[in-house]
């Protein structure tokens, strides 16, 4: 297996990415690196092409220019590399609601060949993590919103990913899951894992991520770590930043 | 391939069937239900009751010997009640006023056609061909696929001498229908049309449930794992043609308890089981081809009719009640032959390697692994949208 490694700790390296959907065009020369054991924030509007990065990351969608390097596979040549080494929560709260969560996270186990001695322990970790303990053998249906957001964080972690990829990973959680889903991150982080994140709460941007990248219709207008993006633009938090950068609020759309 | 990623993606397919009542319901209660108030409605329940059917004769040949023996068959089966007519006009009548569900034309020439028959029973060029003439009841399409059936069997155990069933004669029902019906129940002949029928909605279930999983989701997660579509399709296979086997012995034992007693042994049921399961891929395929083109899972519904109503009404055993054209049609279709290769062998008592039914299984595994194809191809192209 051809594996090349651009830089040392680099964990995900995006060079000018290009995205056309028919005459729109989504992502306009997307270039960035995530350096290893570092959550990254990619922030951005609704339509900003924050999603459609991810996708061309996991192999969703194909773009119509540029690189995106894994842990130095290349994710068009080497998608199932890529796919192996990722571990994604997307969007959409993507449960099987006839499942119970347990079986949820026990199934994406499986998908990843977790090998079956210790599959069992690691399923129970991370529900553990993610407070879905007790609950674990009730059929996800019966879940509220934020416990089904996190049996989809649990899915993507049960493989032990090098790298996470997370879309909107605590919308609609209320305070506490929040809270325990912040801290499962850092504590990610703090055992080498990089994790990429979207959001729209700039509270949880500055709280978890090392550095941020916002896009504004597809094109990448800023990057550093918040402190830095304060300071440079005078600004109290990241969402005087992002109103400055785009003339809007996070929350308001594109 | 990793077969740990079907199987795993099988058994969460099983557990969807198990949990959610609307699949439950389609795949395993519905066969269950279709079969009983088929067996009750028409059948010999416990095998004791028997249909009569009203039939017109008309025998312009006169009181000549064969067709005497012929009449008399027809009244000692039990299965008709005859009306005699001196001509085809009133005969025709009747039964345009539903007061005969079928007229049977005797040919003048029958009797010639009989003895040279007995004559030379194994040498064609020798025989005086006829043909008898039936007409059907349309609005009555379940007992007339039924009455043909009963009317050679009459024939071939009767006059003709106990003739073997794929033995050919020179007198010749008109009817296209050449089943050999034990018993007088039309349960008899319409309990091999059950499997394709109870089968045919998995095209539903498949299509909402790819459908479901496009729009919550899961579907694009599963894309985005080490999983390849090859062990996605291949788990989908799995789950669905455990489910149809089991479909498939479900109704088994519901048409036997309900007087339906294969002819035949075991390796004639174990094909007959095995036609029925590889039907199960052509299910599949076209279930996969309605998720392709559904926008949401309560469009798939809508949209798997376009497969499943052609086949109910054209494949199973409804099918011999249509027009002749419709009856072609119907052989353009993987469930004519299932319902035609399970009457060969369960019903006729042909054996698992006659042409017949090897043209039925090449024409069911054919068509199924095609469907599969396209659909495998055309869900893969629109799975993403």
């Amino acid at each position: 297996m051809h594996r090349e490694t651009t830089h040392g700790s680099v964990a995900v390296s995006i060079n000018g990415l290009t995205k056309d959907y028919c005459a729109l065009r989504a992502l306009d020369g997307i270039t960035f690196t995530i350096p290893e054991a570092e959550v990254f924030g990619l922030l951005g509007p609704n339509g900003s092409g924050k999603t459609t990065t991810i996708n061309c990351l996991t192999g969703l969608s194909k773009p119509n220019g540029g690189t995106i390097r894994v842990l130095g596979f290349d994710a068009q040549s080497q998608g199932l590399e890529v796919r192996r080494v990722l571990g994604v929560s997307p969007q959409e709260t993507a449960v099987y609601p006839y499942l119970t969560g347990e079986e949820n996270v026990r199934l994406f186990g499986e998908l990843y060949s977790v090998p079956r001695r210790i599959l069992a322990a690691r399923v129970d970790y991370v529900l553990e993590k993610l407070g879905l303990l007790d609950v674990a053998k009730h059929r996800v249906s019966k879940y509220s919103g934020g416990m089904k957001r996190r049996v989809s964080i649990a899915m993507a972690l049960v493989t032990d990913p090098k790298v996470i990829l997370l879309d909107e990973p605590t919308v609609g959680m209320d305070p506490q899951a929040r809270r325990a889903v912040w801290d499962f991150i850092l504590e990610l982080r703090d055992e080498g894992k990089t994790i990429m994140l979207t959001t729209h709460y700039m509270e949880e941007a500055e709280e978890l991520c090392d550095e941020i990248a916002i896009i504004d219709h597809g094109r990448l207008i800023e990057f550093g770590s918040p402190e830095n993006l304060d300071t440079k633009y005078h600004a109290r938090d990241l969402e005087d930043v992002f109103i400055q950068l785009t003339g809007r609020r996070i929350r308001e759309g594109a | 391939m990793k077969f740990g990623h079907a199987l795993a993606l099988a058994k969460k397919d099983w557990k969807r069937i198990l949990r959610e009542p609307a699949f439950l319901f389609i795949l395993v209660l519905f066969p269950v239900m279709l079969t009983v108030a088929f067996g009750t409605s028409f059948g010999a329940m416990g095998g004791s009751q028997v249909t009569q059917f009203k039939i017109g004769v008309v025998a312009p040949g006169g009181n000549s010997t064969y067709s005497n023996q012929f009449l008399h068959d027809l009244d000692a089966s039990g299965a008709f009640e005859v009306s005699y007519f001196t001509d085809n006009q009133s005969a025709q009548y009747s039964l345009s006023q539903g007061q005969q569900q079928a007229l049977v034309l005797l040919p003048a020439g029958f009797d010639q056609s009989v003895q040279s028959f007995k004559t030379h029973p194994s040498d064609p060029g020798d025989w005086v061909n006829s043909t008898i003439s039936v007409y059907l009841d349309k609005g009555s399409p379940l007992t007339a696929q039924a009455i043909p059936t009963m009317l050679a069997q009459v024939l071939d155990q009767g006059v003709l001498g106990a003739k073997l069933t794929a033995q050919a004669s020179p007198v010749i029902l008109s009817s296209p229908s050449e089943v050999e019906v034990r018993g007088t129940s039309v349960f008899q002949v319409f309990a091999p049309g059950l499997f394709a029928f109870a089968s045919i909605y998995m095209i539903m279930i498949v299509a909402q449930s790819y459908t479901t999983d496009r729009e919550t989701g899961v579907l694009s997660r599963i894309m985005v794992t080490p999983t390849t579509s090859a062990e996605i399709v291949t788990g989908s296979v799995v789950s669905y043609l455990t489910i149809a086997l089991f479909q498939a012995v479900l109704v088994f034992v519901c048409v036997y308890a309900l007087g339906y007693h294969p002819a035949a042994g075991p390796v004639e049921l174990a094909v007959g089981f095995l036609i029925i399961t590889v039907f199960a891929l052509c299910n599949i395929g076209f279930g996969l081809i309605t998720a392709a083109v559904s926008r949401s899972a309560g469009a798939a519904t809508g949209i798997s009719f376009v497969f499943l109503m052609p086949q109910l009404f054209l494949g199973t055993f409804v099918g011999s009640a249509l027009s002749s054209a419709a009856q072609e049609a119907g052989r353009f279709l993987p469930a004519y032959y299932v319902t035609d290769a399970l009457t060969s062998l369960w019903t006729r008592g042909a054996s698992a390697t006659s042409p017949a039914v090897l043209t039925d299984l090449t024409a069911v595994v054919v068509s199924s692994a095609v469907i599969l194809a396209i659909g495998v191809l055309v869900f893969r192209r629109f799975a993403s949208r």
